[in-house]
């Protein structure tokens, strides 16, 4: 009955459920606890009880939403996305702003954070970045190998280090390889480790985009005498590409940001720096969320080196 | 080919196979779907192994050895019913690919080659666009130029026609009647009774991995022996 009335009068839906979303974010808003401090300005003595003046509170916030969704929905779409932006990163800053930090503090300490840290972080990533995609390359080729030997090495290395914590193969790698009698460095552990675990993740994507080409593809290729190398790295791969990049992009950016793991083996990245510059003074929050801000910025960045790389590989699949 | 059998796990997909096909000739096979014809020119160029029994292309053995498979593969160009472009490459892109990296043909003589073939099957306006880009018809023609490319002495066609618009079937068939024309040496799984008629030396009808009967397109189609040859006949023809 309920479905019939939705299909059959869709304006009158719309309007109803509009207005039960606002009720139940002001009932949202009322139950997280949402001051009515800053209304007193406009409404002097109107707000004796504490608990109308709540609810009030909640009601104007939730108002102004909707207010604010309906003057959004006149803009055109591209300008619909920046002012979405535009507000929110308003929130987060008022946010931040909320934590009164030492401005002072983080421009002292922000210039070796980026000298230091970023420089290692990305120094970290890149390479790791690098030998995860050639590992995930074997990787996936061992799998859809038909020799038995190769594809159980590929499927217990896959298991082993999709399934321990990254932060456990960190420590495992620089304290368990001394062990036999490897000494290896907290960086070059660190690398090893990210480069290791990723590969792993990112095999499952390149095999997942292998086996998405459809058989006649090589098939055509054999047919043509190509080898099966030259059937991989000229005519699969380039195709599998465009289904392994959007995925790949997000492992680039998960990795980015797990290189922060590596700090506590000592390595001097961003995560590391933000702690301990933070401590002596007990500035805690400002260089962690200094930190924060740089990791978003790194991910931004590859974020449009993937769409970039996206494009070009899907260009000659246009109409 | 000699007493070539091939199994599916217990399914036998080709039953005692004995076919020998002269240089130059044109043979087209016929026979109802899972008749084994797909897989018998499949065996040809080694898509398909065969489990016992011998096949020799161009006196070269059929066996696991890669060398010898290379050397059948080049000489050899197959056409699919689903044209098996590369989407990813231009039209001569698609074409020059095998030269270049299988013959090693300079790159400048692979293009000029190419652009001749790309001629002959009445295309080469369209070698700079992307397969998605063209009909169907159109891909199937690219498809046979791009396996003359590579100058192979038979040509195999797994129902080339099959997976095209009623329109576009006689542009493929035309570029195929040309090329037998001139002599190639053909084997062609394919339902268009005219081409057969018209090009075939000898039609083939298989049926559940045997070959039933065989002879000349006139002998076959005016007066089939076989009784299930006699069904399939009067189920095509109408």
């Amino acid at each position: 009955m309920i479905a019939t009335f939705i299909l059959s009068h869709p304006k009158a839906t719309k309007r109803i459920g509009g207005s039960v979303a606002i009720v139940l974010l002001a009932a949202m808003l009322y139950w997280m606890g949402v001051g009515p401090g800053w209304l007193q300005p406009f409404l002097p003595g109107a707000l004796q009880s504490p608990g109308a003046s709540r609810v009030a509170a909640a009601i104007v916030i939730s108002l102004l939403i909707a207010l604010n969704w309906k003057v959004l929905g006149l803009l055109p779409r591209l300008y619909q996305v920046g002012a979405v932006w535009a507000e929110l990163f308003a929130l987060l800053l008022l946010f931040f702003y909320s934590f009164n930090l030492s401005f002072s503090f983080i421009a002292k300490k922000i210039g070796f954070l980026i000298t230091q840290g970023v420089v290692t972080t990305l120094y970290i990533s890149v390479i790791s970045i690098v030998i995860a995609t050639i590992i995930a390359l074997i990787g996936a080729i061992a799998k859809l190998s038909k020799n038995g030997v190769v594809y159980g090495l590929a499927s217990f290395y896959t298991s082993l280090f999709r399934g321990l914590p990254l932060l456990m193969q960190i420590y495992i790698i620089y304290l368990g390889l001394p062990q036999v009698g490897y000494v290896i460095g907290a960086i070059p552990a660190g690398i090893l480790a990210l480069s290791l675990c990723y590969g792993a993740y990112m095999t499952e994507i390149f095999r997942a985009g292998i086996e998405s080409i459809p058989k006649g593809q090589t098939e055509g290729a054999t047919a043509l005498g190509l080898r099966p190398n030259h059937t991989m790295f000229l005519v699969i791969l380039p195709q599998a590409m465009r289904v392994i990049i959007p995925p790949t992009g997000n492992q680039f950016i998960a990795m980015l940001k797990d290189s922060s793991l590596v700090s506590v083996v000592g390595v001097w990245e961003i995560m590391y720096l933000a702690r301990t510059m933070g401590q002596k003074e007990f500035r805690h929050i400002e260089m962690l969320i200094t930190a924060s801000m740089i990791y978003w910025l790194l991910s931004i960045a590859l974020e449009i080196i993937q769409a970039r790389i996206e494009e070009r590989f899907g260009r000659s699949l246009k109409r | 080919m000699k007493d070539v059998h091939k199994w599916y796990g217990s399914y036998h997909a080709l039953d005692d196979i004995n076919l020998t096909i002269a240089p130059r000739e044109k043979v087209v096979l016929c026979g109802p779907s899972g008749s084994g014809k797909s897989t018998l020119i499949r065996c040809i160029n080694r898509l398909e192994t065969h489990q016992s029994g011998r096949i020799v292309v161009g006196g070269i053995e059929l066996n696991d050895e890669e060398d010898r498979i290379d050397e059948v593969r080049r000489e050899v160009g197959m056409v699919f019913q689903h044209f098996n472009l590369f989407p990813h490459l231009t039209i001569l892109q698609n074409c020059i690919l095998a030269p270049l990296w299988v013959r090693k043909t300079p790159k400048k003589q692979a293009i000029d080659q190419a652009m001749h073939f790309l001629e002959r099957v009445r295309i080469p306006e369209q070698a700079n666009k992307f397969p998605g880009q063209l009909s169907g018809g159109q891909q199937q023609r690219v498809a046979i130029a791009r396996a003359l490319c590579m100058s192979p002495r038979i040509m195999l066609f797994d129902e080339p026609t099959s997976a095209l618009d009623p329109e576009m079937v006689k542009e493929v068939l035309d570029t195929m009647v040309s090329l037998a024309r001139e002599g190639m040496t053909m084997v062609c799984v394919t339902h268009e009774m005219g081409f057969a008629r018209q090009v075939a030396d000898r039609v083939i009808f298989m049926d559940q991995g045997r070959i039933v009967e065989e002879g000349k397109p006139a002998e076959f189609f005016d007066n089939p022996q076989n009784e299930r040859s006699k069904l399939f006949l009067s189920q095509i023809l109408h």
